[in-house]
């Protein structure tokens, strides 16, 4: 009973357009797609009357009813699972998952399962489901709220990975995410959901709401899948983030007094390859900013497809400016954050070499 | 063959709690036993003979404070103290530490208020050296077994004596000298660990049995089943505590399945002896642990115990328990408080007074006190002393590889 692919989205008069942040924005993206499509469906743990722990969801239940926004029993792997039952029958499910730390109950799922439908069924069946987990740390959130996984969703074959930096991105990217026909994760940047981070615990943060140009529409908008984003436009080096990190080495590179150009990826995967070297032939120089373990984590992964695709323009060995190889130690935050002190020292480094 | 096409178009049950914010809760449905009436069946009785113990709640004191019944333990007065005493340490303890997340010197707390008896009553019941795998609830079990508070509180804190050295979130205590397994904060992982120790327990010859907890809740997670599936199988010595407190975070028990059938009878299908009791009446949490350790000690393998409590409090300090059920709701719990009635039960008895009760209180309230200033002294999460930075990076293996001492002298320490 699939369904084939979502009505093309007609092309949208100005914008009315808001201040929201991160949060509104996801909370606006989930809203806009269950009034536009009966088969958009949104449950998870804690979702429904509640709004989810971080109010994602706050006022859907209210608004479409129990069928469309419901709680969930404390199951992954079972939440995960019907929705890759309720997406094969045609039904466009998008769950949360309440901190990715969680998701991995639900791994098999996603991986041998979601990820395979369209594969092995030879295009007989296909799973258009989002899943959102908010992820990264800099909330004292210790070991279990403060993960990183997203490599271990960018390595598997059937699978796109989001991660957004901005309300504007956050709310696109996931309306791109339900109307795709592919299994979608998106990872929500939770220590952005009120605001942009610099690296800086001790700096108060600035709400969404007060940034300038942040404005996000009301209404039905896609950022595409797929493409990158210059989040700070430069010559010097390419820095590429994604996520919480976008702000920070963006914060870094002026503190550093270097000019780089920050590429926000958006898309891990696929991932903006023409973005990416066009940056890095520019510049000739990259460094690779995330805040995930490094060994094996995406920055490999970026790194080698810089080296596949620029090697003749580099000036400079890639730097990669990860978190360390532990889990995410409660107490020590800030000595594991990746922050400005390590990033502007790889910019330093790459600049003198 | 001709198909039965259903003319009639499907629909979803979706369950809601019977009572939301502004409206006044009615426990009047629940399927209550009094007290003493449920029958004590043999350790040796086979799970099909005693499926009523699923259904029915097994309970010793009654509405007077009498201990009544087959199940009543029979505890002398020494052990009705200290019972009392460890569940009213357990409380102040949480109260005062609550506080100081609120004045910022951590960053996260939880509480087990209502719930003391559950952790407690077991904790006394079992040998020291038989491992507990607890959830973040049940601080009790650490306090019953003497765990120096000052401790408890150095791990809350992070301080520069807190023996997680820092790594952990609050209350994710850990000490195997206490038989208190490391906290996970990925739920239902314990449950099947617990089975595991139970086994290998069993393997070696061993005396030890073990005993998990898992939260109402929680029993959605796939552990939760693999544990009684190995448990069953097996027949591992392990008592497999389900702690139904009736709400997980912002969602009743009937997300978890519980309304139609109480989470003791999961145990059914596994031909696992089951016991739904009272989780606010020591007395029969007490009974019911005997029970389950006996018959684990007979090599007849583990018991499911489903403890019929309410979470008196917000799910933790980054919860609002008003935005999502009636704010009178824990006042009107129809099985009270578990402190209260045990010591109307000593009072019964003749043996306590209101005098007494107020008296150790206030010296566990100095007591908490004391060792909070002992504790903060050695600094808060962001005050003060705290463990070595250079200790980040050990115990991520036994012995570091090159990437972490590289990445450690990357830091600069
Ligand atoms: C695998 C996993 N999923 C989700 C969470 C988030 N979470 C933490 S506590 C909790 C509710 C647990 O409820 P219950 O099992 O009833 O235990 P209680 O808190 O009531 O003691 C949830 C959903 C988690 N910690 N781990
Ligand atoms: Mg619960």
């Amino acid at each position: 009973m699939n369904k084939p692919i979502t009505k093309p989205t007609a092309a949208t008069e100005a914008p009315e357009t808001i201040k929201m942040n991160m949060i509104q924005a996801i909370n606006s993206a989930m809203d806009v797609m269950l009034g536009r499509d009966p088969d958009v469906l949104v449950f998870g743990e804690d979702v429904g009357y509640f709004g989810g722990v971080f109010n994602a969801t706050e006022g859907l239940q209210k608004k479409f009813g129990l069928n469309r926004c419901f709680d969930t029993p404390i199951s992954e792997a079972g939440l995960i699972g019907t929705a890759v039952g309720m997406a094969a029958y045609g039904l466009r499910p998008c769950v949360e998952i309440q901190f990715a730390d969680y998701i991995y109950p639900g791994y098999d799922q996603i991986v041998s399962e979601a990820a395979r439908l369209r594969y092995r069924s030879a295009g007989d069946f296909w799973c258009p489901m989002t899943i959102r987990s908010p992820y990264g740390g800099g909330i004292f959130g210790g070991q279990t709220h403060s993960q990183s996984p997203e490599a271990l969703f960018t390595h598997v074959a059937g699978i796109k990975t989001v991660i957004p930096s901005t309300p504007y991105d956050a709310k696109g990217l996931l309306i791109a995410a339900i109307e795709d026909d592919d299994p979608v994760v998106i990872f929500e940047p939770k220590r952005l959901y009120n605001g942009p981070f610099d690296g800086n615990p001790d700096n108060p943060v600035t709400p969404w709401q007060k940034i300038e140009g942040n404005d996000v529409p009301v209404g039905h908008y896609v950022v595409p899948l797929g493409k990158a984003r210059i989040a700070r436009a430069g010559n010097e080096v390419t820095v590429l983030a994604y996520g919480t990190m976008v702000h920070v080495a963006i914060a870094s590179a002026e503190t550093a007094g270097v000019d780089a150009e920050v590429v926000d990826l958006r898309t891990l995967s696929p991932v903006d390859i023409e973005s990416i070297t066009a940056s890095v032939k520019k510049t000739g120089r990259c460094v690779i900013v995330h805040e995930a373990t490094r060994t094996s984590g995406f920055g490999a992964e970026l790194s080698a497809l810089v080296q596949e695709a620029c090697f003749y323009h580099l000036e400079a060995p890639i730097e990669r400016v990860t978190g360390w190889d532990t889990p995410y130690p409660h107490a020590f935050e800030w000595e594991y954050f990746p922050g400005q002190k390590r990033i502007g020292a790889a910019l330093k480094r790459v600049m003198e070499a | 063959m001709a198909s039965l096409k259903n003319s009639r178009a499907l629909s979803l049950r979706i369950p809601e709690p019977r009572f939301r914010p502004g409206e006044t809760a009615d426990f009047s449905n629940l399927n209550i036993s009094e007290a003493g009436v449920m029958p004590r069946p043999e350790v040796d009785t086979q799970p099909k003979d005693m499926r009523d113990l699923a259904y029915g709640l097994v309970r010793v004191l009654d509405k007077d404070g009498q201990a009544v019944g087959p199940w009543n333990p029979g505890l002398d007065i020494a052990t009705l103290k200290r019972g009392l005493r460890n569940m009213m340490l357990t409380r102040v303890y949480d109260e005062r530490l609550f506080r100081a997340q609120r004045q910022g010197k951590t960053s996260f707390y939880m509480k087990c208020t209502g719930e003391e008896a559950v952790s407690i009553a077991p904790a006394m019941v079992l040998n020291h050296d038989d491992m507990c795998f607890p959830t973040y609830r049940q601080q009790g079990i650490l306090i019953a077994r003497g765990y120096p508070i000052v401790e408890m509180m150095n791990q809350v804190f992070s301080n520069a004596l807190d023996p997680m050295k820092g790594r952990q979130l609050p209350v994710m205590y850990s000490s195997k000298a206490h038989g208190f397994f490391t906290i996970s904060g990925n739920l239902g992982t314990q449950f099947t660990q617990a089975v595991g120790w139970a086994m290998a327990s069993a393997l070696k010859g061993d005396d030890r049995i073990a005993s998990a907890y898992i939260g109402d809740g929680s029993t959605a997670e796939g552990d939760f089943h693999h544990a009684l599936t190995f448990a069953g199988v097996y027949r591992a010595p392990v008592i497999l505590n389900i702690v139904n407190n009736q709400w997980a975070i912002s969602s009743f028990q009937g997300i978890a399945g519980g309304e139609d059938a109480p989470f003791a009878s999961r145990a059914i299908g596994y031909n696992l002896p089951a016991l739904r009791v009272d989780g606010n009446d020591f007395l029969a949490v007490y009974a019911a642990t005997q029970w389950a350790m006996e018959r684990a000690r007979s090599n007849l393998g583990a018991t499911v115990i489903e403890h019929f409590t309410y979470r008196a409090e917000g799910h933790s300090t980054s919860d609002d328990p008003g935005r999502y059920r009636p704010a009178q709701e824990a006042k009107l719990w129809p099985l009270g408080d578990p402190i209260e009635r045990l010591k109307n039960h000593l009072i019964h008895l003749g043996e306590w007074s209101d005098d007494d009760q107020q008296a150790l209180h206030a010296e566990l309230v100095e007591l908490v006190r004391a060792a909070g200033k002992e504790s903060e002294s050695h600094g808060t999460l962001h005050a003060g002393d705290r463990p070595s930075v250079k200790t980040m990076f050990e115990d991520v293996y036994k012995e570091m590889d090159w990437r972490l001492i590289r990445q450690r002298q990357e830091l600069g320490i």
